[in-house]
């Protein structure tokens, strides 16, 4: 990709695990995040799914540098954040802003939404104090709310408002990147087309990159440009996003893709669907080799040996599968 | 001959800040063997249903106003403690998307699994520990015996919802209602769930109530489906029906905002303003404020759910009149 906004180089995330309270005993490394690469193309909209667990909100912490980074570097605009010293650190991480699931836990119920809005542009010195007000009322026609609103408390709002309220947050600080968590998960149907709207709409305006991680792959495979799947803290599919849902190449991919129930009777009762057995397993003690061979249905003993890299598949994709080609 | 037939269910909230109509007026039925859906948005009255079939509403703030849940010549709604416990976790079980609804965090899971076989069946302790490892074994819960002495908190969160499962079929109930038991699940995991209830619907031949938000879902798992809107059923008809010829002016507006239905990257349909407040009167349709084909009659005439084809009734005054 010809000048990334965002680059993730061999990106790890690891937590120690310890039981006890004083006399830490170390069970073992959580490898939420385990050698992700990856490219963020400006004005590109990438979707990241994956099983609960399997590191997608580490991941983003990551970028955000909520959590530190265990190895790897996260390259923002040609600078590498990961070295760099805190007062650079802080002016490029202002360019990225995260939007969470919940939009109840993550507005402060106590601040109007002017204090919530004018709080980061206060800050970060984004504009003169006196043109707070105006630029306050600017950021909440942007997201669709009515200024007059501006005295009001998140408990008065929807929860799809508060959503609203928590993008104009994220906004305030003019950033190129916006990471959204799960942001529709929470909604119900008719509001989640509202929010996906509005998010759509303001990456192509704006020419905003936008990194959205949901469980629900038909919203996901909506929104994105390319779709990375991600299982136990590594991706192993990535490529343009119809194509990934439409033309799966990775066996996990598939299953997942088979696992979503479609809202069309007659397809839904004729498709045989792939159902894996057990649940995701454990980053603790991830299995060798492929991560995903006890729960595939084509491991032969080649995958129980090796890592599978990431190799070109279709056009625009690449597969980490060692069987690519022969399944 | 329906196994359950629920007539004029209305259950008010009567809060300090005024009479919440969170069921207003519902009746259905659901026949042996028949898997009923129940879709709407958030707060439009699907679990409070089921809560006051099951006697679960809380009282006070909660009130069953009016109706009648007749199961099998018994009404639910006013029928005897004895009554009700020869019926409720044993004929009719139910299941919730928090399994910590009904499991009890201290207690080992085999205690909890054969307590209702103890309550309701009289077994010995011996059988119903025999009848429990089946239960966790038909759920796909592998190396039962050792499984069984755990606590709720060893599982994960798809393996609690099968013990879950075990637990509500274990009296093998002719009716199971389901709250949702996917949603906080991985889309692999829900899909382990689904075949499973199917299966074991299939084995007990039960029918099921299976309250979701996810149209497709419903889709798969559903003889029928009924489409709930601030208390009210607004739509009801066999499946296909309702995915390929809606009526309801609601039913139409749920599926163009849901993404798979649409080109990909095109802009969703979105239904304006909010659901009705619901202290407040609304004398016709609930919807009529939000819905484009809306005049001024939807908003000030009652309109009723009628049949308006063999099995498929709605609730809306201009479909009914074919004005739209
Ligand atoms: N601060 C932490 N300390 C220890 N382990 C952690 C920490 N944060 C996350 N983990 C572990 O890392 C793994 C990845 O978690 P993460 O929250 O990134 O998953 P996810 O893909 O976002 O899942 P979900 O879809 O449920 O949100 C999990 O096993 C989690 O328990
Ligand atoms: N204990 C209670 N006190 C007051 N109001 C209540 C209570 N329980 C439910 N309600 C109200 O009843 C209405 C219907 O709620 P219900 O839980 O049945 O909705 P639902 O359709 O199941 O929604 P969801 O999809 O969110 O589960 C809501 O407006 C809710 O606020
Ligand atoms: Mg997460
Ligand atoms: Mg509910």
């Amino acid at each position: 990709m010809s000048d990334p906004i965002l680059e993730l180089r061999d990106v790890k995330t690891h937590f120690p695990v310890t039981q006890g309270f004083i006399f830490k005993r170390h069970l073992g490394t959580v490898k939420a995040v385990d050698g992700v690469n990856l490219t963020l193309g400006r004005g590109e909209v990438l979707g990241l799914v994956g099983e609960s667990g399997c590191g997608k909100s580490t991941l983003a912490r990551t970028i955000m540098r909520l959590v530190p980074t265990t190895a790897g570097s996260v390259v923002l605009e040609g600078k590498n954040l990961t070295g760099a010293d805190a007062d650079t650190a802080r002016e490029l991480g202002r360019k990225m802003q995260m939007v969470f699931q919940d939009p109840y836990a993550s507005l402060n119920p106590r601040l109007t939404i002017y204090a919530t809005l004018a709080e980061p542009l206060l800050v970060h010195r984004m504009c003169p104090p006196a043109d707070v007000p105006a630029r306050v009322a600017e950021l909440m026609e942007v997201v669709g709310l009515a200024p007059r609103f501006m005295q009001k408390y998140p408990h008065e709002f929807s929860g799809g408002q508060r959503q609203r309220i928590a993008i104009a947050r994220a906004l305030a600080l003019q950033p190129r990147i916006i990471i959204a968590d799960e942001p529709v998960s929470a909604l119900d149907v008719s509001i989640q087309a509202q929010i996906l709207n509005l998010l759509a709409e303001l990456g192509r305006k704006m020419n905003l990159s936008l990194i959205f991680i949901a469980h629900d792959l038909s919203v996901v495979k909506h929104i994105s440009d390319r779709i990375a799947v991600m299982y136990l803290g590594k991706i192993v599919e990535l490529g343009p996003a119809a194509d990934v849902i439409e033309r799966p190449q990775h066996p996990y991919t598939r299953a997942l893709v088979s696992a979503i129930p479609t809202p069309n009777p007659d397809t839904e009762r004729a498709r045989q669907r792939i159902v894996l057995p057990g649940d995701p397993p454990s980053p603790i003690n991830p299995p060798a080799g492929c991560n995903f061979h006890p729960r595939c249905p084509h491991a032969q003993e080649k995958c129980k040996a090796t890592e599978p890299p990431l190799i070109p598949g279709e056009p625009g994709r690449t597969v980490a599968c060692v069987r690519l080609g022969e399944i | 001959m329906s196994l359950l037939t629920v007539n004029d269910l209305r259950t008010y909230f009567h809060t300090r800040n005024g009479v919440y109509r969170a069921v207003d007026g519902v009746s259905f039925s659901v026949a042996r063997g028949e898997t009923l859906g129940i879709v709407g948005e958030s707060g439009s009255g699907k679990s409070v249903t089921c809560y006051s079939l099951m006697g679960l509403v809380p009282q006070p703030p909660g009130r069953i106003e009016s109706g009648t849940a007749m199961f099998d010549g018994v009404d639910l709604l006013h029928c005897s403690p004895a009554e009700s416990c020869r019926i409720r976790g044993k004929r009719i079980a139910m299941i919730f998307q928090d399994p910590m609804t009904s499991l009890n965090p201290y207690l080992r899971i085999s205690e909890q699994l054969i307590e209702p076989l103890l309550i309701h069946e009289k077994l010995s302790k011996a059988e119903a520990i025999r009848r429990g490892l089946e239960a966790l074994e038909a759920v796909g819960i592998n190396d039962p015996a050792k499984r069984m002495s755990l606590y709720p908190h060893e599982f994960s969160g798809g393996m609690r919802q099968r013990v879950m499962i075990a637990m509500a079929l274990i009296t093998k109930p002719e009716l199971l209602i389901a709250d949702e038991p996917t949603t906080a699940l991985d889309v692999t995991v829900q899909a382990q769930i689904l075949e499973l209830i199917k299966k074991m619907q299939r084995e007990l031949g039960m029918a099921v109530i299976f309250i979701t938000h996810d149209l497709g879902v419903v889709s798969g798992l559903c003889d029928r489906v009924q489409v709930m809107y601030a208390g009210r059923i607004v739509e009801t008809t066999d499946t296909r029906t309702l995915f390929y010829q809606p009526k309801h002016p609601y039913t139409r507006a749920l599926q163009r905002s849901i993404p798979s239905l649409q080109p990909k990257g095109s802009e969703l349909y979105t239904i304006r303003g909010m659901p009705p407040d619901l202290s407040k009167p609304l004398p016709g349709c609930p919807f009529a404020p939000r819905c484009e084909f809306a005049v001024e009659k939807c908003i000030t005439t009652p309109v009723r759910l009628t049949e308006v084809a063999p099995g498929h009734s709605h609730a809306c005054l201009r479909a009914q009149l074919g004005e739209i």
